[in-house]
């Protein structure tokens, strides 16, 4: 199975029915992308295929064949997001993190505050509420 | 996840035709956005062993106005329809429907044609189609037949949809009046009906109701009293006989049938 992870060509050899979220956390080894509630509840899994935030735990690994495929690790560590998210304290256990930020990824430079809340709205953070993650995203826009 | 995958067995289909083969040969689940497919998988409650992915299927993918009829190919996902502008000039009450379907993440990936087949009372796409008289087109090696979406479903989670068919479009004939879809849940993303509506505001109103019996209600007798000019009370009275709705984990029956009664008000006062 070959698909596009994060802008590297990878193959993997699992089973076709595979959660992408195992593969990309198991085979893959990369371990930003969380593991939530499992049904496409909470959004801690989101990653990016062909540029669309989706729920990896909801993905058969046969559907990303060709695809490009972009978790957080593909953001580097210096993305605006990534600072806004720290610097606004947009995290506080940190589980949903990774996903909030994957799933604001697509938004315009231009969004709104409430097209940032239908974003982020298949994503939830059990901690702190919403404002810091709001704040934060509307501040990256502005980097 | 509670189910291993090892024992599971996925074939890919390539075009529609061998799709179909595959679902005439032995029986297999159709998969496309998976939504539902592996919440069921990780619960551990999915039946199934063996499945045809259909998601790679472009011939179903789109949406187009044919003979005067809305047509949406079986893979559209809520995102398309949320982005169609042929959807929000002839149904707009799909988009209103199709946007509080779960987050973005689920709207990516959702299909039509699975939340119709799924079979749930609860789908939020289906009471719209009821009210739109929308028909199902299934699809099958060497034949096809249309199937009204108020004679598609024949008990809770059952259809008359054969193993070797696949839905292929869903047609939607012009809707003449004012449209209307209103869902009550916990909360307005991520979250199940209690109770769901859509409804058409028209010298013949058209009134259908989710998640309060086994399959959706099209409401014709409370349509019928609308027509005829009963009083929206009595036309609340009869729509309570015409839904079934029981207790369970998401909300009890009789705060469904309160609320059910109270949406056909509302959909009367909001579009008059």
């Amino acid at each position: 199975m070959r698909f596009t992870l994060n802008g590297v060509a990878t193959d993997v050899d699992a089973h076709s029915m595979s959660r992408l979220l195992d593969v990309v956390r198991e085979q893959c080894a990369l371990t930003g992308t969380k593991e939530g509630c499992g049904e496409g509840e909470c959004g801690a899994c989101t990653v990016l295929i062909d540029g669309d935030p989706v729920c990896s735990c909801l993905v058969p690994l046969a559907q990303v064949e060709g695809a490009d495929v972009e978790t957080i690790e593909g953001l580097g560590g210096d993305h605006p997001l990534q600072h806004a998210f720290m610097s606004e304290v947009g995290a506080q256990c940190g589980i949903c993190t990774p996903g909030m930020i994957m799933a604001a990824l697509p938004l315009a430079p231009n969004a709104t505050l409430d097209e940032i809340k239908v974003a982020l709205s298949g994503n939830l953070c059990r901690c702190t509420g919403y404002a810091a993650i709001y704040r934060a995203i509307m501040k990256a826009r502005q980097t | 996840m509670r189910t291993g995958v090892s024992s599971l067995d996925l074939r890919r289909a390539s075009a529609l035709d061998d799709a179909l083969r595959m679902l005439s040969e032995e029986a297999r689940t159709p998969i496309a956005g998976a939504t539902d497919l592996y919440v069921a998988l990780n619960f551990g409650t999915l039946a199934p062993r063996r499945f045809v992915d259909i998601w790679g299927l472009d011939a179903l993918r789109g949406i187009s106005v044919r003979d005067d009829m809305l047509v949406l190919g079986g893979l559209t996902t809520y995102t398309a329809i949320i982005r169609s502008p042929l959807v929000a000039a002839r149904l707009p009450m799909l988009i209103d429907a199709s946007r509080q379907v779960g987050g973005p993440q689920i709207q990516n990936r959702g299909t039509i044609a699975g939340n119709i087949a799924n079979g749930s009372p609860a789908a939020d796409s289906v009471p719209v189609l009821a009210a739109a008289d929308a028909i199902i087109v299934l699809r099958s090696v060497g034949s096809e037949r249309r199937v009204p979406i108020t004679q598609f479903y024949t008990a809770y989670r059952a259809s008359v949809m054969r193993a070797d068919e696949l839905i292929v479009a869903v047609e939607v004939p012009r809707v003449d009046g004012r449209q209307w879809f209103r869902k009550v849940g916990t909360r307005a993303a991520q979250a199940i009906s209690k109770v769901v509506v859509a409804g058409v505001r028209a010298p013949a109103p058209r009134f259908a109701v989710g998640s309060v019996a086994p399959t959706v209600v099209r409401a014709y007798a409370t349509e019928r009293a609308l027509a005829a000019g009963a009083s929206i009370e009595q036309a609340a009275m009869t729509l309570g006989r015409e839904i079934a709705p029981i207790d369970d984990v998401r909300s009890s029956a009789v705060y469904r049938n309160r609320v059910a009664e109270r949406l056909l008000r509302r959909f009367w006062i909001e579009t008059s």
